[in-house]
Protein backbone atom coordinates (compact mmCIF):
# COMPACT_ATOMS: atom_id res chain seq x y z
CA UNK A 1 0.00 0.00 0.00
CA UNK A 2 1.20 3.49 -0.74
CA UNK A 3 1.43 5.75 2.30
CA UNK A 4 1.93 9.50 2.45
CA UNK A 5 5.59 10.45 2.51
CA UNK A 6 6.98 11.78 5.82
CA UNK A 7 9.75 14.06 4.59
CA UNK A 8 8.77 17.73 4.43
CA UNK A 9 11.43 18.30 1.75
CA UNK A 10 9.84 15.75 -0.57
CA UNK A 11 6.34 17.07 0.07
CA UNK A 12 7.25 20.72 -0.48
CA UNK A 13 9.33 19.97 -3.56
CA UNK A 14 6.59 17.94 -5.19
CA UNK A 15 3.95 20.55 -4.26
CA UNK A 16 6.00 23.05 -6.27
CA UNK A 17 6.94 20.58 -9.02
CA UNK A 18 3.55 19.05 -9.85
CA UNK A 19 1.99 22.22 -11.40
CA UNK A 20 5.23 22.86 -13.30
CA UNK A 21 5.21 19.29 -14.67
CA UNK A 22 1.59 19.70 -15.73
CA UNK A 23 2.37 23.01 -17.43
CA UNK A 24 5.29 21.38 -19.26
CA UNK A 25 3.06 18.47 -20.26
CA UNK A 26 0.49 20.84 -21.75
CA UNK A 27 3.29 22.70 -23.57
CA UNK A 28 4.63 19.44 -25.03
CA UNK A 29 1.10 18.41 -26.02
CA UNK A 30 0.06 21.61 -27.79
CA UNK A 31 3.44 22.50 -29.31
CA UNK A 32 3.97 19.01 -30.73
CA UNK A 33 3.14 20.46 -34.13
CA UNK A 34 5.96 22.99 -33.93
CA UNK A 35 8.67 21.05 -32.13
CA UNK A 36 9.44 17.67 -30.62
CA UNK A 37 6.74 16.14 -28.49
CA UNK A 38 3.10 15.49 -29.19
CA UNK A 39 0.23 13.52 -27.78
CA UNK A 40 2.18 10.51 -26.56
CA UNK A 41 4.92 12.32 -24.63
CA UNK A 42 2.52 15.00 -23.38
CA UNK A 43 0.07 12.41 -22.11
CA UNK A 44 2.77 10.50 -20.28
CA UNK A 45 4.04 13.72 -18.64
CA UNK A 46 0.52 14.73 -17.57
CA UNK A 47 -0.10 11.26 -16.14
CA UNK A 48 3.28 11.22 -14.40
CA UNK A 49 2.49 14.44 -12.54
CA UNK A 50 -0.59 12.79 -10.97
CA UNK A 51 1.43 9.61 -10.27
CA UNK A 52 3.98 11.72 -8.37
CA UNK A 53 1.10 13.15 -6.36
CA UNK A 54 -0.20 9.65 -5.55
CA UNK A 55 3.26 8.43 -4.51
CA UNK A 56 4.07 11.44 -2.32
CA UNK A 57 0.77 12.51 -0.75
CA UNK A 58 -0.75 9.06 -0.29
CA UNK A 59 -4.18 7.73 -1.22
CA UNK A 60 -6.26 10.15 0.88
CA UNK A 61 -4.93 13.41 -0.55
CA UNK A 62 -7.17 15.41 -2.93
CA UNK A 63 -4.86 14.75 -5.89
CA UNK A 64 -5.20 11.00 -5.42
CA UNK A 65 -8.97 11.21 -5.10
CA UNK A 66 -8.94 13.16 -8.37
CA UNK A 67 -6.81 10.38 -9.90
CA UNK A 68 -9.16 7.64 -8.71
CA UNK A 69 -12.07 9.54 -10.29
CA UNK A 70 -10.08 10.00 -13.49
CA UNK A 71 -9.59 6.25 -14.02
CA UNK A 72 -13.32 5.80 -14.59
CA UNK A 73 -12.80 7.76 -17.80
CA UNK A 74 -10.82 5.05 -19.53
CA UNK A 75 -11.71 5.06 -23.17
CA UNK A 76 -12.60 8.77 -23.35
CA UNK A 77 -9.35 9.48 -25.23
CA UNK A 78 -10.06 6.72 -27.72
CA UNK A 79 -13.58 8.09 -28.16
CA UNK A 80 -12.16 11.58 -28.89
CA UNK A 81 -9.84 10.09 -31.53
CA UNK A 82 -12.55 7.97 -33.17
CA UNK A 83 -15.04 10.84 -32.81
CA UNK A 84 -12.82 13.16 -34.82
CA UNK A 85 -12.63 10.44 -37.48
CA UNK A 86 -16.41 10.16 -37.42
CA UNK A 87 -16.79 13.94 -37.79
CA UNK A 88 -14.68 13.65 -40.94
CA UNK A 89 -17.13 11.01 -42.20
CA UNK A 90 -20.05 13.34 -41.42
CA UNK A 91 -18.25 16.13 -43.27
CA UNK A 92 -18.31 14.05 -46.42
CA UNK A 93 -14.80 12.61 -46.60
CA UNK A 94 -12.95 9.48 -45.59
CA UNK A 95 -12.50 8.32 -42.00
CA UNK A 96 -9.70 10.39 -40.33
CA UNK A 97 -9.30 12.67 -43.38
CA UNK A 98 -9.20 15.90 -41.39
CA UNK A 99 -9.58 18.03 -44.52
CA UNK A 100 -13.28 17.24 -44.40
CA UNK A 101 -13.90 18.42 -40.83
CA UNK A 102 -17.07 20.48 -41.21
CA UNK A 103 -16.20 23.68 -39.36
CA UNK A 104 -17.72 26.79 -40.91
CA UNK A 105 -15.31 29.49 -39.72
CA UNK A 106 -12.15 27.72 -40.95
CA UNK A 107 -11.99 27.89 -44.71
CA UNK A 108 -8.61 26.49 -45.73
CA UNK A 109 -8.03 22.72 -45.77
CA UNK A 110 -4.57 23.08 -44.20
CA UNK A 111 -6.01 24.85 -41.14
CA UNK A 112 -8.66 22.14 -40.82
CA UNK A 113 -6.01 19.40 -40.97
CA UNK A 114 -3.96 21.26 -38.36
CA UNK A 115 -7.01 21.44 -36.07
CA UNK A 116 -7.67 17.73 -36.63
CA UNK A 117 -4.10 16.92 -35.62
CA UNK A 118 -4.48 18.96 -32.40
CA UNK A 119 -7.79 17.27 -31.52
CA UNK A 120 -6.51 13.73 -32.11
CA UNK A 121 -3.37 14.54 -30.11
CA UNK A 122 -5.58 15.56 -27.19
CA UNK A 123 -7.35 12.21 -27.56
CA UNK A 124 -4.05 10.28 -27.51
CA UNK A 125 -2.80 12.28 -24.50
CA UNK A 126 -6.00 11.65 -22.48
CA UNK A 127 -5.86 7.94 -23.30
CA UNK A 128 -2.18 7.56 -22.31
CA UNK A 129 -2.47 9.62 -19.11
CA UNK A 130 -5.55 7.78 -17.88
CA UNK A 131 -4.02 4.39 -18.70
CA UNK A 132 -0.79 5.22 -16.82
CA UNK A 133 -2.71 6.36 -13.72
CA UNK A 134 -4.98 3.32 -13.94
CA UNK A 135 -2.04 0.88 -14.05
CA UNK A 136 -0.36 2.61 -11.07
CA UNK A 137 -3.58 2.47 -9.04
CA UNK A 138 -4.05 -1.21 -9.95
CA UNK A 139 -0.50 -2.00 -8.80
CA UNK A 140 -0.94 -0.12 -5.52
CA UNK A 141 -4.21 -1.96 -4.87
CA UNK A 142 -2.50 -5.34 -5.18
CA UNK A 143 0.03 -4.14 -2.59
CA UNK A 144 -2.72 -3.28 -0.11
CA UNK A 145 -4.30 -6.68 -0.68
CA UNK A 146 -1.09 -8.50 0.25
CA UNK A 147 -0.54 -6.41 3.34
CA UNK A 148 -3.96 -7.42 4.69
CA UNK A 149 -2.96 -11.09 4.80
CA UNK B 1 36.24 12.57 -35.58
CA UNK B 2 32.53 12.13 -36.14
CA UNK B 3 32.12 9.19 -33.75
CA UNK B 4 33.72 10.89 -30.73
CA UNK B 5 30.45 11.10 -28.77
CA UNK B 6 28.65 8.09 -30.17
CA UNK B 7 31.27 5.51 -29.23
CA UNK B 8 31.44 6.38 -25.49
CA UNK B 9 27.63 6.56 -25.42
CA UNK B 10 27.29 3.14 -27.04
CA UNK B 11 29.92 1.65 -24.70
CA UNK B 12 28.00 3.05 -21.70
CA UNK B 13 24.81 1.61 -23.21
CA UNK B 14 26.38 -1.86 -23.44
CA UNK B 15 27.75 -1.57 -19.88
CA UNK B 16 24.38 -0.59 -18.39
CA UNK B 17 22.58 -3.31 -20.37
CA UNK B 18 25.04 -5.94 -19.13
CA UNK B 19 24.86 -4.51 -15.60
CA UNK B 20 21.06 -4.74 -15.52
CA UNK B 21 21.35 -8.45 -16.34
CA UNK B 22 24.34 -9.31 -14.14
CA UNK B 23 23.46 -7.45 -10.92
CA UNK B 24 22.00 -9.63 -8.16
CA UNK B 25 19.53 -7.17 -6.63
CA UNK B 26 16.30 -6.61 -8.58
CA UNK B 27 15.87 -3.00 -7.36
CA UNK B 28 19.37 -2.10 -8.54
CA UNK B 29 18.54 -3.81 -11.81
CA UNK B 30 15.47 -1.59 -12.24
CA UNK B 31 17.50 1.57 -11.65
CA UNK B 32 20.25 0.45 -14.05
CA UNK B 33 17.54 -0.22 -16.63
CA UNK B 34 16.30 3.36 -16.17
CA UNK B 35 19.85 4.61 -16.75
CA UNK B 36 19.98 2.46 -19.89
CA UNK B 37 16.78 4.09 -21.20
CA UNK B 38 18.15 7.56 -20.51
CA UNK B 39 21.41 6.80 -22.36
CA UNK B 40 19.37 5.35 -25.22
CA UNK B 41 17.39 8.61 -25.33
CA UNK B 42 20.70 10.51 -25.59
CA UNK B 43 21.70 8.27 -28.53
CA UNK B 44 18.38 8.97 -30.29
CA UNK B 45 18.78 12.70 -29.72
CA UNK B 46 22.35 12.57 -31.05
CA UNK B 47 21.11 10.76 -34.17
CA UNK B 48 18.53 13.52 -34.73
CA UNK B 49 15.39 11.57 -33.76
CA UNK B 50 14.27 14.06 -31.12
CA UNK B 51 10.67 12.84 -30.88
CA UNK B 52 11.79 9.24 -30.28
CA UNK B 53 14.31 10.49 -27.69
CA UNK B 54 11.55 12.39 -25.90
CA UNK B 55 9.26 9.37 -25.67
CA UNK B 56 12.13 7.07 -24.69
CA UNK B 57 13.20 9.37 -21.85
CA UNK B 58 9.66 9.89 -20.58
CA UNK B 59 8.40 6.31 -20.87
CA UNK B 60 11.55 4.22 -20.49
CA UNK B 61 13.33 6.19 -17.79
CA UNK B 62 10.26 7.57 -16.03
CA UNK B 63 7.09 5.54 -16.28
CA UNK B 64 8.52 2.03 -16.70
CA UNK B 65 10.80 2.50 -13.66
CA UNK B 66 7.78 3.46 -11.53
CA UNK B 67 5.84 0.42 -12.76
CA UNK B 68 8.76 -1.93 -12.06
CA UNK B 69 9.31 -0.49 -8.58
CA UNK B 70 5.61 -0.70 -7.66
CA UNK B 71 5.55 -4.32 -8.84
CA UNK B 72 8.67 -5.11 -6.81
CA UNK B 73 7.21 -3.53 -3.68
CA UNK B 74 4.04 -5.58 -4.24
CA UNK B 75 5.87 -8.89 -4.38
CA UNK B 76 7.17 -10.69 -1.31
CA UNK B 77 10.66 -9.66 -0.12
CA UNK B 78 12.13 -13.10 -0.75
CA UNK B 79 11.65 -12.63 -4.49
CA UNK B 80 13.88 -9.55 -4.60
CA UNK B 81 17.14 -11.49 -5.09
CA UNK B 82 17.76 -13.39 -8.28
CA UNK B 83 19.04 -16.94 -8.35
CA UNK B 84 20.10 -17.77 -11.87
CA UNK B 85 21.97 -20.75 -13.21
CA UNK B 86 24.99 -20.49 -15.50
CA UNK B 87 24.11 -20.06 -19.19
CA UNK B 88 24.41 -23.23 -21.30
CA UNK B 89 27.42 -23.91 -23.52
CA UNK B 90 25.38 -23.53 -26.71
CA UNK B 91 24.75 -19.88 -25.78
CA UNK B 92 28.50 -19.22 -25.41
CA UNK B 93 29.15 -20.70 -28.88
CA UNK B 94 25.97 -19.76 -30.72
CA UNK B 95 25.54 -16.11 -29.76
CA UNK B 96 29.00 -14.90 -30.98
CA UNK B 97 28.42 -16.75 -34.27
CA UNK B 98 25.02 -15.06 -34.59
CA UNK B 99 26.62 -11.68 -33.83
CA UNK B 100 29.28 -12.21 -36.50
CA UNK B 101 26.59 -13.17 -39.03
CA UNK B 102 24.62 -10.02 -38.18
CA UNK B 103 27.76 -7.87 -38.53
CA UNK B 104 28.43 -9.50 -41.92
CA UNK B 105 24.86 -8.75 -43.01
CA UNK B 106 25.10 -5.17 -41.74
CA UNK B 107 27.70 -4.39 -44.43
CA UNK B 108 24.93 -4.46 -47.04
CA UNK B 109 22.85 -1.82 -45.24
CA UNK B 110 22.93 1.71 -46.72
CA UNK B 111 25.22 4.25 -45.04
CA UNK B 112 23.77 6.44 -42.28
CA UNK B 113 22.01 9.53 -43.76
CA UNK B 114 22.56 8.28 -47.30
CA UNK B 115 20.26 10.33 -49.58
CA UNK B 116 20.10 7.49 -52.13
CA UNK B 117 19.03 4.75 -49.70
CA UNK B 118 15.62 3.21 -50.46
CA UNK B 119 14.13 4.56 -47.23
CA UNK B 120 14.82 8.18 -48.18
CA UNK B 121 13.67 7.77 -51.79
CA UNK B 122 10.25 6.15 -51.39
CA UNK B 123 7.70 8.33 -49.55
CA UNK B 124 9.80 10.55 -47.28
CA UNK B 125 10.46 13.24 -49.94
CA UNK B 126 6.69 13.64 -50.41
CA UNK B 127 6.17 13.93 -46.64
CA UNK B 128 9.04 16.41 -46.21
CA UNK B 129 7.96 18.69 -49.05
CA UNK B 130 4.18 18.58 -48.58
CA UNK B 131 3.52 18.46 -44.85
CA UNK B 132 3.86 22.20 -44.17
CA UNK B 133 1.75 23.13 -47.19
CA UNK B 134 -0.96 20.51 -46.71
CA UNK B 135 -1.51 20.60 -42.97
CA UNK B 136 0.22 23.67 -41.54
CA UNK B 137 2.45 21.54 -39.33
CA UNK B 138 6.19 22.30 -39.28
CA UNK B 139 7.04 19.11 -37.35
CA UNK B 140 7.02 16.40 -40.02
CA UNK B 141 7.02 13.59 -37.44
CA UNK B 142 3.73 14.83 -35.97
CA UNK B 143 2.26 15.24 -39.44
CA UNK B 144 3.20 11.67 -40.38
CA UNK B 145 2.01 10.20 -37.07
CA UNK B 146 -1.26 12.07 -36.82
CA UNK B 147 -2.37 12.58 -40.40
CA UNK B 148 -0.58 10.48 -43.03
CA UNK B 149 -0.45 7.47 -40.70
CA UNK B 150 -3.47 8.27 -38.51
CA UNK B 151 -4.81 4.72 -38.67
CA UNK B 152 -1.59 3.34 -37.15
CA UNK B 153 -1.79 5.83 -34.32
CA UNK B 154 -5.47 5.00 -33.76
CA UNK B 155 -4.69 1.30 -33.42
CA UNK B 156 -1.71 2.06 -31.15
CA UNK B 157 -3.98 4.11 -28.90
CA UNK B 158 -6.46 1.22 -28.86
CA UNK B 159 -3.63 -1.18 -27.90
CA UNK B 160 -2.63 1.02 -24.95
CA UNK B 161 -6.28 1.31 -23.87
CA UNK B 162 -6.62 -2.48 -23.97
CA UNK B 163 -3.38 -2.87 -21.98
CA UNK B 164 -4.74 -0.61 -19.23
CA UNK B 165 -8.05 -2.48 -19.28
CA UNK B 166 -6.25 -5.84 -18.97
CA UNK B 167 -4.18 -4.57 -16.01
CA UNK B 168 -7.34 -3.37 -14.27
CA UNK B 169 -9.13 -6.67 -14.91
CA UNK B 170 -6.21 -8.80 -13.68
CA UNK B 171 -5.10 -6.75 -10.67
CA UNK B 172 -8.37 -5.25 -9.40
CA UNK B 173 -10.28 -8.51 -9.63
CA UNK B 174 -10.59 -9.09 -5.87
CA UNK B 175 -11.36 -5.50 -4.93
CA UNK B 176 -14.79 -4.20 -3.90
Amino acid sequence: MIHAHDSIIVRTTSRILIPLIQLFGLYVLFFGQLGPGGGFAGGVILGTSLILGILVFGPDAPVCRLASKVIHGEGVGLMIFVGVGGLCLIGGGEFLNYGNLDIPWIDSAARRRSLGIVLTQIGVAVDIAVTAISIVISLSLINSEESHD
Amino acid sequence: MIYSIEIPLLILLLMTAAGAIIVKDLISSVFILGTYSFLLALVWAWLGAVDVAFVEAVVGAGLATVFFLLTLFGTAPKDIRIRRSAPPLTAFVGLPVLGLLLLYAAEDLPKFADPHSPASLHVSPAYLTNSLKEMDTPNVVTAVLMDYRAFDTLIETAVIFIAGLACALLLRRNQE
